[in-house]
């Protein structure tokens, strides 16, 4: 090659997060009412373990009240990241036959795809959680509600390491997102699949029902899926219901995940793009 | 050597066929039945630098396949192709680089963007350095005449407007060769022209190898010297406009405009295929008799206005030839 050898190797991928970021910004009315939306949900979860926890005794609890506030809004802050919807403009693409075009782009289609990904979790995490973020650590002492408040990381460095577990549990998210995006080139539709990657996901990744308060039996296998990674793990740093010492293989399990995930999605599209009729002849 | 060499290319396709009715959908579900396709049936053909070429072919002849083929997007069951000296599906990405593609029923532009953003964004996208950019930029907006068009976005033009910035899009990296699939389809006389008119010019002035699909002759009349015809999967025919015409047919049409349009015209080397009150269209064979023959003795029968001789329109041409080989759109 030429010249152009040298213009970064990352160039297209940036650009193209950039740009779909800077469309995704655009959604702001989504954001106002995701907003809503999750602040109500966030409140209706806290009072649920407030009745639970009034109703046993705290020192047998597997997390502190505080501790488990601050997962919960944390939680509903960072719902956008979660992979639990299709990218609609990929969706489209694959329906109309415009995927056709992403073809004929001289870049890695995994890398073009995981990057759209990336786009498709940050724009509206970041519309949605500095707001929620205000709410929670704010709003919520001035309701009278201190005790239901978003507390602040349990030390300097386990906020240091929830900043890089959350860019790790994105990295994760994103080649989960990817996978099903992927999905669309075999089922077209895919809504099966999204609804039971938004179960999985919203069940076993700590978002509706913290993980610690899973019963014994389950830790176990909870252990072992990647889900956890996405929301449980992180927020358990930021509260330091895991120590930071603990923090390497909270590390070691996102990576090891994402780049499991990210080859068997560059060997199903490898294999998608294979069989894919573009449609429309 | 040739650009592009394709030799003994097959792809089939497995379609599912679906029973109608709510049983025959509870049956789908346990058991589907397929039926092969042969879009690609043995295509052969080469392409030297610089060539503009028109493929044409009933609805599902296989034309798309073949454009979608050499542009790497389909693997093919079986047959050598190669462009540029690369085989299009194994080194894609070094292939995409240097072909730009139009699809003509959809865009490559981003529907919510300004339409200078979707030329960036592909800039990035094909490392295209910024100099180089700009003026490759610049050249398409003079010659498409984009000017009013870049801070649009894509949702609000015109499908026109639409064709005209794809083609700029398709070319903003340089490719030497230009895939285009039905660029004219669902234009208004005007685009079409400007369409067509920018296509010439880039063959002519720039050398870029043009590859055409279409349904509209005028297209392949106005660009192409060179007509490949598919259907069912294999060419019929590949060559020059007028070599296509001697292969199907020699037929040639005198139209007389007659003073009496009651007359009857009954001339045995020549039948009447046409008649609109005074207009009568006669098709006959030049080599059976002469054009001056037979406008002598129509002359010397009837009054007439006005009359002129012409061609078959390339329409009928293909008509036949898809009907000759039992393949009809």
């Amino acid at each position: 090659m030429t010249a152009e050898a040298r213009t970064g190797a990352l160039r297209p991928y940036i650009a193209i997060v950039g740009v779909r970021f800077r469309m995704l910004l655009q959604y702001r009315a989504a954001a106002i009412a995701g907003l809503f939306t999750q602040v109500v949900f966030g409140l209706v979860l806290i009072m649920i373990y407030e009745a639970f926890y009034r109703s046993a005794p705290a020192a047998a609890q597997p997390m502190t009240f505080s501790q488990l506030a601050s997962y919960v809004w944390l939680g509903q802050a960072l719902l956008a990241m979660l992979p639990w919807n299709l990218d609609a403009e990929v969706r489209t693409m694959v329906r109309s036959g415009a995927v056709a075009y992403e073809l004929c782009r001289p870049i890695d289609l995994y890398g073009l795809w995981y990057a759209r990904a990336v786009a498709q979790r940050t724009a509206p995490t970041i519309l949605r959680a500095a707001p929620m973020a205000v709410v929670a650590t704010v709003g919520m002492p001035l309701l009278g509600l201190g005790e239901w408040r978003l507390s602040p990381p349990a030390s300097l460095a386990a906020g240091a390491g929830f900043a890089v577990a959350i860019g790790c549990a994105l990295a994760l998210g994103c080649a989960i997102s990817s996978l099903i995006n992927i999905s669309l080139l075999w089922t077209v539709a895919a809504d099966g699949i999204v609804i039971v990657t938004t179960t999985l996901v919203s069940f076993l990744s700590g978002m509706l029902i913290p993980l610690p308060l899973f019963p014994e039996w389950a830790q176990a296998a909870l252990r072992w899926l990647p889900f956890a990674g996405l929301v449980d793990l992180p927020l358990r740093i930021y509260t330091g219901h895991i120590a930071i010492g603990g923090l390497v293989p909270v590390l070691a399990r996102q990576l090891g995940w994402t780049i499991a995930l990210v080859v068997l999605g560059r060997w199903l599209l490898g294999r998608g793009m294979r069989r894919v009729v573009v449609q429309g002849g | 050597m040739p650009q592009i060499v394709v030799e003994g290319l097959v792809k089939t396709f497995q379609v599912a066929e679906r029973t109608p009715g709510l049983w025959g959908a509870v049956r789908g579900l346990a058991r589907r039945t397929y039926r092969t396709v042969r879009a690609l049936d043995g295509v052969s053909f080469a392409i030297e630098r610089g060539e503009l070429v028109g493929y044409i072919g009933p609805n599902g002849a296989g034309k798309s396949t073949t454009v979608k083929t050499l542009a790497g997007i389909l693997v093919p069951d079986a047959g050598r192709c190669e462009v540029a000296g690369r085989v299009p599906w194994t080194q894609r990405i070094a292939h995409v680089a240097e072909i730009g593609v139009v699809f003509g029923q959809r865009t490559q532009l981003w529907w919510d963007l300004p339409v200078v953003e979707s030329f960036e964004l592909l800039r990035d996208i094909y490392r295209v350095p910024q100099a180089r950019y700009e003026r490759a930029r610049d050249t398409m907006i003079a010659l498409l005449d984009l000017e009013a068009l870049l801070d649009v976005p894509v949702r609000q033009l015109s499908l026109g407007q639409r064709m005209r910035c794809d083609l700029a899009a398709a070319l903003l990296h340089a490719p030497a060769i230009l895939f285009l699939d039905e660029p004219t389809i669902g234009l208004d006389a005007v685009s079409k022209l400007a369409v067509r008119d920018f296509i010439k010019r880039l063959n002519r002035e720039e050398g870029v190898t043009v590859i055409l699909t279409t349904h509209d002759m005028d297209d392949i009349e106005a660009l192409c010297t060179r007509v490949m015809v598919i259907a069912g999967g294999k060419i019929l025919s590949d060559g020059a406009l007028a070599e296509l015409r001697a292969r199907v047919t020699r037929e040639r049409w005198l139209t007389v405009d007659l003073v009496d349009a009651a007359a009857a015209i009954d001339e045995a080397d020549a039948t009447v295929i046409r008649r609109d009150g005074h207009r009568v269209c006669l098709a006959f064979d030049p080599q059976v008799v002469a054009p001056a023959e037979l406008i002598r003795r129509v002359t010397s029968h009837h009054a007439i206005r006005d009359l002129f001789v012409e061609n078959p329109p390339i329409e009928t041409i293909v008509a036949r030839l898809y009907a000759a080989h039992g393949d009809p759109g």
